[in-house]
């Protein structure tokens, strides 16, 4: 089954924004490295996690700024959001989410997870049918329907001004310092999805994998 | 480890392409649109006035942290500080049909409005306060706005290095309910570490667009011509003039 058209270009806008957006979010974070839970925090004492400072490297920009970071934040931002609806929606309609993504009852059953985790342990990947197996969706689901809304709403949480329009948002995650630090948490929780995501790439086979996310891949090659 | 270099060396490049990016026209005008479209979803989610969320007592923290300039280490001021300042006075200028200059004890016999708020700096903190202080439409009403004002902007009495503190707000915040010029902070005088003895609360934007330590307020027709031209002292810098973000 090769990948969508729209598959392909999300996955790679996707993949920039993500990128833009985790580098110029540590940069954002140097500004005031401490985290906090509930609606306000200020100080050392109030702070649950005190958070390393993150190298030039690591950050956009290259140096401390947190006006251009901000800048880089909030454009990329846009770019994700509106990328991810737009996915979810043609997934939806061209059937990839309910074909390749969504599980069935059986697929939760001890015994079929307990094989595939056995298969992956073996560094064997190919799923027995359909197009991914049973980890793949889970994850993939896990990314597509918890942790890349989430960043989402915590993030639309922070604003100030969105804050007075939807004040249910920051509510909802228990008060504006527990959603910049859920942000926080996911944000890594997607740096460690894309890492495995990488490795698993490699492990396999990196040239027809990439082959495939850029051109779609022969119809046949999967079966 | 060379995979780790490889690793290092591409991130690197990507920043310093971004760098490079991040001062070119295109991409100001990406993040300019990306400003707008912010605000307009703001304003079409919330309606054209959402008021901020308010806070009951309990929620108000134990301490208001002073953040960026918390005294002015001028003889002037520090006279002010000293009289409790009873000389300060607010002056109301510009595009107005009757320039007023306001004392405290005017500015305190206007109506009063307290609202329990939180505070967000755009560095990531948060604290609540309850402020009190008129209602900025008031005055802005007492004075006349004429026609052509578009913006009101904040003249403080503080500067960074010589280069004076201001802000600047459209007339739709001018104009919100919550829109105050505090000088109470938990129902006593303004600290002088918040501000003191008037100070701003414009409560759906960020804290650097609050202006501390008012002299005066002007309604203006562009921002334009003032200081570096970008409504305010972190504008100038690089700071989004819409703080709602």
């Amino acid at each position: 089954m090769k990948h969508a058209l729209g598959t392909r270009l999300w996955h790679w806008i996707n993949a920039l924004s993500l990128i833009v957006l985790f580098m110029s979010g540590l940069n954002i974070s140097n500004a005031h490295p401490r985290l906090y839970w509930g609606d306000w925090g200020f100080a050392p004492e109030q702070a649950w996690l005190h958070v390393w400072r993150f190298p030039g490297w690591a950050t956009i920009p290259g140096y401390y700024s947190l006006a251009a970071a901000r800048d880089w934040h909030v454009v990329f931002a846009w770019v994700f959001a509106v990328s991810l609806l737009l996915f979810m929606l043609a997934a939806l309609f061209n059937g990839h989410l309910g074909r390749d993504i969504a599980t069935r009852p059986r697929d939760w059953r001890w015994d079929a997870i307990r094989e595939d985790v056995r298969a992956h342990l073996r560094f064997e990947f190919e799923p027995k049918q359909g197009k991914y197996n049973f980890l793949q969706k889970a994850s993939y689901g896990l990314v597509l329907f918890v942790l890349l809304p989430l960043m989402i709403f915590t993030g639309m949480a922070m604003s100030p001004g969105m804050d007075a329009a939807w004040p249910f948002l920051s509510e909802m995650f228990g008060g504006r310092q527990s959603a910049r630090s859920i942000h926080f948490l996911a944000a890594w929780a997607l740096c460690g999805f894309t890492l495995v995501h990488v490795l698993l790439v490699l492990l396999t086979h990196p040239a027809r994998l990439l082959r495939e996310m850029i051109t779609g891949g022969k119809a046949d090659e999967a079966t | 480890m060379k995979r780790r270099s490889v690793i290092a060396a591409l991130a690197g490049l990507l920043t310093a392409g971004c760098s490079k990016i991040g001062r070119t026209g295109t991409f100001g005008g990406l993040v300019e649109g990306a400003e707008k479209l912010s605000r307009a979803a703001h304003r079409t989610l919330g309606g054209r006035r959402p008021m901020a969320r308010e806070y009951a007592p309990a929620d108000v923290s134990p301490f208001f942290r002073g953040n960026g300039n918390v005294d002015i280490d001028r003889p002037d001021y520090q006279a002010h500080v000293a009289a409790g300042f009873a000389d300060w006075t607010l002056e109301v200028r510009g595009l107005v049909e009757r320039p007023l200059s306001l004392t405290m004890e005017q500015i305190r016999a206007l109506p009063q409005r307290t609202q329990i708020t939180r505070h967000d700096c755009v560095e990531g903190w948060s604290a609540i306060g309850r402020w009190t202080g008129p209602q900025l439409s008031q005055i802005l009403d007492q004075a006349g706005l004429r026609e052509e004002a578009r913006f009101i902007v904040f003249r403080c009495a503080d500067d960074f290095r010589g280069n004076p503190y201001y802000e600047s707000c459209d007339l739709d915040d001018a104009f919100h309910p919550q829109t105050i010029l505090a000088h109470q902070l938990g129902g006593a005088p303004l600290p002088v570490r918040n501000g003191a003895p008037l100070r701003l609360r414009i409560e759906r934007q960020l804290g650097y667009k609050h202006a501390k330590y008012l002299t005066a307020i002007e309604a203006v027709a562009t921002l334009e011509g003032i200081e570096g031209g970008r409504g305010g002292y972190w504008e100038d810098r690089g700071y989004q003039w819409y703080a709602g973000v």
